[in-house]
């Protein structure tokens, strides 16, 4: 099949599994819940300005302080992508071949590994476009009502849009192989796993145990999406900001470049692992 | 076309699947002729849909080996001039019947201006035409099964697999299938139908095989079984005596009485004159002459048992 033969195949792919996502209700509770969540978020932020108005402060803890409070608002929003990036996903594999709706794609002149890609693609665009309206709306609110920015914002946004994608490539990779709610419960289990190893490397900070530390690796590298959070969380802080370790979001146990490389691998391994599984399973 | 397949447009050879402990097909080897309707025929259960699974390359065989339209099971690039229509067909339910068509016409290697063409000569095709327009979200089965039909036939394949045709379709949906079925036949076109409808299968087919409990039981070529096949013989005689059963010999068989009637079985219908002759030069008043093929169904019940009945 001819490069441009291929690339028209995935585009029609993408473009159909796109307008399926688009439908699913989950994404627009998703957006709603983003919605809510940027309101109430917009009120805590305009309570704190008042309340620092009303008695002295340096403008240097002020500043500390509202820019933790978006960091907050960004770890929300990072939450609920990555929580919606899973939901809207996991049935586009293990639902099509439940129900057969698969049977009439699968025997057209495509590839399973086109079938898998152009899927694939279809829900990256989503997962972006919710993103990049997510971690710009909560920018925009926090800046407008304290009028703080982060530090290096792009990079903060291709971070958790890259943190979405290796979500996706799990979701994926599980949808190959079990049913959708058997995917869906292990995806979002191992979601819960980075979760907590993310955590347990932040508060081993605190508690100079070795032992939680190599407990937090052991998890960041069984699920390393909540580490890439991380590592966006020490983009978008200043040094500062992120050296004051009474924050969550201290950087007490930065993500190093090769975590980010670790989970570019990870998930290059298992979306390879997935076209594999999807195309050697019956249908 | 590739020398080893010999012209067909389907050749399985051992075909076999198994899923854990369970054979779902075992040792399958038919082969189907360009240009032919092929019929498929066993009880539920029996392997069809997954022997036509293997032959489209949705499903790995455990065992043997095969080819379509030339090409080995499962190889994407001939799969522009393959149809399917699944057992259950359906589809992304908030398209609309054109916009399905225009996509599967797409997905088959259709340019989107040939697509869009064909759509609405399709739609006709399967008596959808009032329905363009409208969602499949509101469609009953019978509709989505013709529209399935539709998407499998939009690309005008070489080859085109029927599973279950005319499952939720009611009379008129039948006879539409059996139509769209002749039409394809008239432009050169082979089907692959598999069905557990007897009448569907006697009505429609070439060649028929039958499938028990994953196995080929029997296949039989429906053309020469309606011109040759007179199995069952019914003569009735006003004057018929028991007696009269001793003059039906060879290759006659199976003589009985039944009231005024003699019946008996033959292998080919020029058998029948002579027997009839026999019963006239022993006296028998020989009033009607009935020759009955043996119908598919009794074939059916005798090759898979009354416990299959349908």
């Amino acid at each position: 099949m001819s490069v441009h033969e291929s690339s028209r195949v995935l585009r029609i792919v993408a473009g159909v599994t796109l307008r399926e996502a688009a439908r699913r209700r989950i994404l627009w509770v998703a957006l709603g819940a983003a919605v809510l969540l940027l309101a109430i978020f917009a009120v805590a932020l305009r309570l704190q300005v008042l309340e620092f108005e009303g008695r002295p402060m340096s403008p240097f803890v002020r500043y500390q302080v509202e820019s933790g409070m978006l960091m907050i608002g960004l770890y929300t929003c990072d939450l609920l992508a990555v929580v919606m990036t899973i939901l809207t996903s996991i049935d586009t594999l293990a639902g099509e071949i439940g129900s057969g709706t698969i049977l009439a794609i699968a025997t057209k002149p495509i590839t399973r590994a086109q079938i898998l890609i152009g899927k694939f693609l279809g829900f990256s665009a989503m997962v972006i476009v919710y993103v990049a309206l997510t971690f710009g709306g909560t920018i925009a609110v926090a800046h407008a009502v304290t009028g703080v920015l982060p530090e290096h914002a792009l990079r903060g946004f291709l971070l958790i849009a890259f943190e979405c994608l290796v979500a996706l490539t799990v979701t994926f990779y599980l949808g190959t192989r079990f049913s959708t709610i058997t995917a869906g419960v292990f995806a979002l289990g191992l979601q819960g796993v980075a979760f907590m190893g993310g955590w347990l490397e932040q508060v081993s900070g605190f508690s100079q145990s070795q032992h939680i530390v190599t407990l937090g690796v052991i998890t960041s590298l069984i699920m390393p999406s909540e580490s890439v959070w991380r590592r966006a969380a020490f983009e978008m802080q200043t040094p500062l900001a992120g050296s004051l370790s009474f924050s969550p979001f201290a950087n007490v146990s930065i993500p190093s470049g090769a975590a980010l490389v670790y989970a570019a691998l990870f998930a290059t391994a298992l979306f390879l692992a997935a076209i594999y599984r999807f195309r050697k399973r019956d249908l | 076309m590739s020398a080893p397949n010999g012209g067909f447009a389907i050749d399985a050879r051992g075909l076999s699947k198994t899923f854990g402990p369970r054979t779902a097909v075992r040792d399958l080897s038919l082969t189907v002729k360009r240009g032919e309707i092929f019929g498929f025929l066993g009880p539920n259960g029996a392997g069809k849909s997954t022997s036509i699974k293997m032959l489209l390359g949705l499903v790995h065989p455990t065992g043997g080996q095969g080819s379509v339209l030339g090409a080995p099971l499962g190889a994407p690039s001939v799969r522009r001039d393959i149809g399917f229509l699944p057992e259950d067909f359906r589809f992304y339910d908030w398209l609309t019947a054109t916009e399905l068509l225009v996509l599967h016409g797409r997905l088959a290697g259709l340019t989107d201006a040939k697509a869009r063409a064909r759509a609405p000569e399709v739609l006709e095709l399967v008596a959808m035409s009032p329905h363009a327009h409208r969602r499949l979200r509101g469609f009953s089965k019978g509709m989505l099964q013709r529209l399935g039909l539709a998407q499998a036939l939009i690309h005008e394949p070489a080859l085109i697999f029927l599973d279950e045709p005319t499952s939720g379709l009611d009379p008129m949906g039948r006879r539409m299938v059996r139509d769209v079925i002749r039409l394809q036949r008239d432009r050169g076109a082979t089907v692959f139908l598999n069905s557990h409808l007897l009448s569907e299968i006697e009505i429609t087919c070439d060649r028929v095989a039958f499938i028990k409990d994953g196995e080929i039981v029997a296949s039989r070529d429906m053309a020469d079984a309606s011109a040759a096949g007179a199995r069952h013989v019914s003569v009735r005689a006003r004057n018929a005596s028991a007696a009269m059963l001793g003059r039906i010999a060879p290759p006659a068989t199976n003589p009985s009485l039944s009231g005024d009637e003699i019946r008996f079985d033959v292998p080919f219908e020029d058998a029948i004159a002579d027997v009839v002759r026999a019963l006239v030069e022993a006296g028998a008043q020989v009033v009607r002459v009935s020759p009955e093929r043996t119908s598919l169904e009794d074939e059916f019940m005798r090759l898979v048992g009354e416990d299959h009945a349908l």
